[in-house]
């Protein structure tokens, strides 16, 4: 996992509610086995008409919007699917974070996991943001160690669960984490099924 | 102690240690989770991080996979192939399970099926565990008094190697359904009506807790469709106090405790409740006697209202949701002030973990006995699980939908997200007893409605939305 700690880089505004994570991946590009491969399916239908001509109005298809490295979105961003590739696909087009009030909670446990920083914002700070980049986007500067978003003349500063920002500076490996817990797995575990007999092996009929 | 949810409750029973020094919502917590479930497409790259990392499953027999996706629903399960990636996924599922000690239902397995559908069919799913798994559905298993949630590939991961996941407490939300749904309108229609009122985010962050007479009238079967789709409103997880009907309906399934282990479970189970005074983060209510069959029409599932009903005028509604409507009609091929009962239809599918169980198939054989599907319209229906197909076929229904124009299709997701071959072809419209709305889900180009399984079988007869209402059921 690519550790964060300041990024700067081309914002494009997105400010759509619920957008999907069918939108976002397209089912397509669902067939792998493994990882790779998805920046084409990012935002495909979007970025793409039925013939596989660009679309070029849509904001991704900018010219400015070449090496984009932030998303300003709309809020329930990322409801739907649990698919992870969406995730994997905004990783690997170079999105490195995305900024807007709130976010859907299993795309945001996948973002969490795999590096991509997501910014809540407060709906005036979203405001502010939006305004200051407007409809064609802007370079701006997302950094974690201050957790602060500077965009032009504008400053804001955000919140972040302490745990999440120290695993996105420091990009740990979680499961090497909780396996130095195992001791404790293990003692739960067997107290959990000796008061609970029908869970353990043999239980069932 | 202080009073505490049915949420709280199993979350603190699942609580290993703490994370972090807070308490209460979004504090970080090391959860157990009793049991997943595995398919074919979100798992496959969990089980290459374990092989590259050298890891184990800590506990094999807490897993089960089955295929249930990419596989073709066509008739004859012999003779059709799955594309070349979608067999490539099947073949590594397969592969994984063999290498890693993990039971998986493959294709031609009689138990294949959605896994939403598979796992409580089983017996599998008791009330007061966690199960998480690979699926945003995973909710479903609410009704039994389960803590269901969905999970990213990494997660999977982390829950294979370590039974555990790093969990964050969510807040707590009630829906209290007073009253009885009228006749017609069923578990569906009040899920559908749910997440109009509080709209697509109106959940979010909350475990949505159900309670009043509405849902302690439904059948199981009924309280999965509401906990499942309970997510298209942002619940992560949804949940419901299980009762005598859910103890009834686990005792004697395959893969049920013994009836001795029930007999000790049982008080167990009984105590799965909310406590009287337990405080929630937020409070709905909702009146069951004035919801109507519904149908959507945008893509969000909260762009919605009753058959009776016409597509709104953007400019009605408020501000901040004006742009979106606007937008879904578009991609709808709608206009405002149509009146849901004029739109016509290309295609009508019964299918999906959220409505394809042997009640739901029951409940639409009964309007199309008798009838048949209008001139130009392709219809399907694919049945839960291939258990629920072979139950559907001792009944007679196959008989009913086949006579009545429809295929009788094998068991899969199909045509809810569309990822193996059953798609809606661009600008075709669908009446679809599925959960998912959004622009391009069932096939890119193509519009969905959501409704309930009869409703979908009254739009086919009526080749266009229709009220099941209207059209009650006809005696052979």
């Amino acid at each position: 996992m690519q550790k964060f700690l300041s990024v700067t880089g081309m914002a494009a505004p997105m400010p759509a509610a619920n957008v999907d994570t069918d939108v976002i991946m397209p089912k397509a590009f669902l067939k792998g086995i493994d990882r790779a491969g998805l920046a084409r399916g990012l935002f495909h239908d979007l970025r793409f008409d039925a013939k596989g001509r660009t679309r070029p109005d849509f904001i991704l298809n900018r010219k400015t919007m070449r090496d984009v490295r932030f998303l300003l979105t709309g809020p329930n961003f990322g409801c739907g699917s649990s698919r992870e590739h969406a995730v994997w696909g905004m990783l690997q087009y170079g999105i490195r974070a995305l900024i807007g009030t709130t976010f859907a909670g299993i795309f945001a446990d996948n973002a969490a996991n795999n590096g991509l920083l997501l910014i809540s914002l407060g709906e005036d700070d979203r405001d502010r943001l939006f305004r200051a980049a407007g409809p064609d986007g802007a370079e701006l500067t997302v950094d974690l160690v201050g957790r602060t978003v500077t965009c032009g003349g504008l400053r804001l500063e955000f919140e972040i669960e302490p745990s999440r920002r120290q695993a996105l500076m420091e990009g740990r490996d979680r499961i090497a984490t909780t396996l130095q817990m195992k001791e404790q797995i293990r003692a739960f575990e067997a107290a959990y099924f000796a008061e609970a007999p029908w869970l353990a092996r043999g239980g069932a009929a | 102690m202080q009073p505490r949810t049915l949420y709280d409750k199993i979350v603190d029973r699942h609580k290993i240690r703490a994370l972090d020094d807070r308490d209460g919502p979004g504090s970080q917590l090391l959860l157990y989770v009793d049991r997943t479930v595995l398919n074919e497409y979100t798992s496959p790259q969990a089980f290459t991080g374990l092989r590259d990392a050298g890891r184990d499953v800590w506990r094999p027999e807490a897993a089960l996979g089955v295929v249930d996706h990419v596989n073709s629903t066509a008739p004859d399960r012999g003779g059709a192939v799955a594309d070349a990636n979608a067999q490539r996924q099947i073949d590594c599922f397969a592969e994984n399970g063999r290498d890693f000690g993990i039971e998986m239902f493959d294709v031609l397995d009689p138990r294949q099926g959605i896994e939403h559908v598979v796992l409580p069919e089983l017996g599998w799913v008791l009330p007061g565990l966690v199960i998480a798994a690979g699926d945003s559905h995973t909710a479903t298993y609410g009704a039994f008094g389960t803590v269901g949630f969905g999970i990213g590939t990494s997660d999977i991961e982390h829950l294979l190697a370590t039974q555990t996941l790093t969990y964050t407490r969510l807040k707590t939300m009630r829906a209290t359904v007073v009253g009885d749904l009228p006749v017609g309108v069923t578990a569906k229609d009040l899920v559908m009506a749910l997440i109009r009122k509080i709209g697509a985010d109106g959940a979010a962050g909350h475990a949505l807790e159900f309670a009043g007479e509405a849902i302690d009238t439904l059948e199981v079967e009924g309280r999965m469709t509401i906990c499942n789709m309970s997510v298209e409103c942002g619940a992560r997880v949804a949940l419901m106090a299980p009762d005598d009907k859910v103890f009834d309906y686990i005792a004697g399934r395959p893969r049920a405790p013994s009836a001795e282990m029930l007999a000790r479970a049982r008080p167990v189970w009984q105590a799965l409740a909310s406590d009287a005074e337990a405080v929630f983060d937020r409070e709905v209510v909702l009146a069951a006697g004035e919801i109507a069959p519904m149908v959507s029409w945008g893509t969000s599932p909260d762009q919605s209202g009753a058959i009776d009903g016409a597509v709104p005028d953007p400019a009605s509604l408020p501000e901040d949701r004006r742009r979106d409507a606007a937008r879904a009609l578009a991609y709808m091929g709608l206009e405002p002030g149509v009146r849901f009962e004029e739109i016509a239809i290309d295609r009508a599918f019964i299918g999906s973990c959220t409505n394809a169980r042997i009640a739901d198939l029951r409940d639409a054989a009964a309007i199309l006995r008798g009838r048949r599907v209008a001139p130009g319209v392709r219809a399907m229906v694919s049945p839960g699980s291939s258990s629920v197909r072979r139950a559907a076929e001792a009944e007679g229904l196959d008989r009913v939908f086949i006579e009545a124009g429809f295929e009788w299709r094998q068991s899969g997701c199909s045509m809810c997200l569309a990822m193996n071959d059953d798609v809606l072809a661009p600008g075709e419209r669908c009446a679809s007893s599925t959960n998912r709305n959004f622009e391009g889900r069932q096939g890119s180009g193509g519009r969905t409605h959501l409704m309930s399984p009869a409703m979908v079988a009254a739009a086919a007869v009526a080749g266009r939305l229709a009220d099941v209402r209207i059209l009650a059921p006809r005696e052979m």
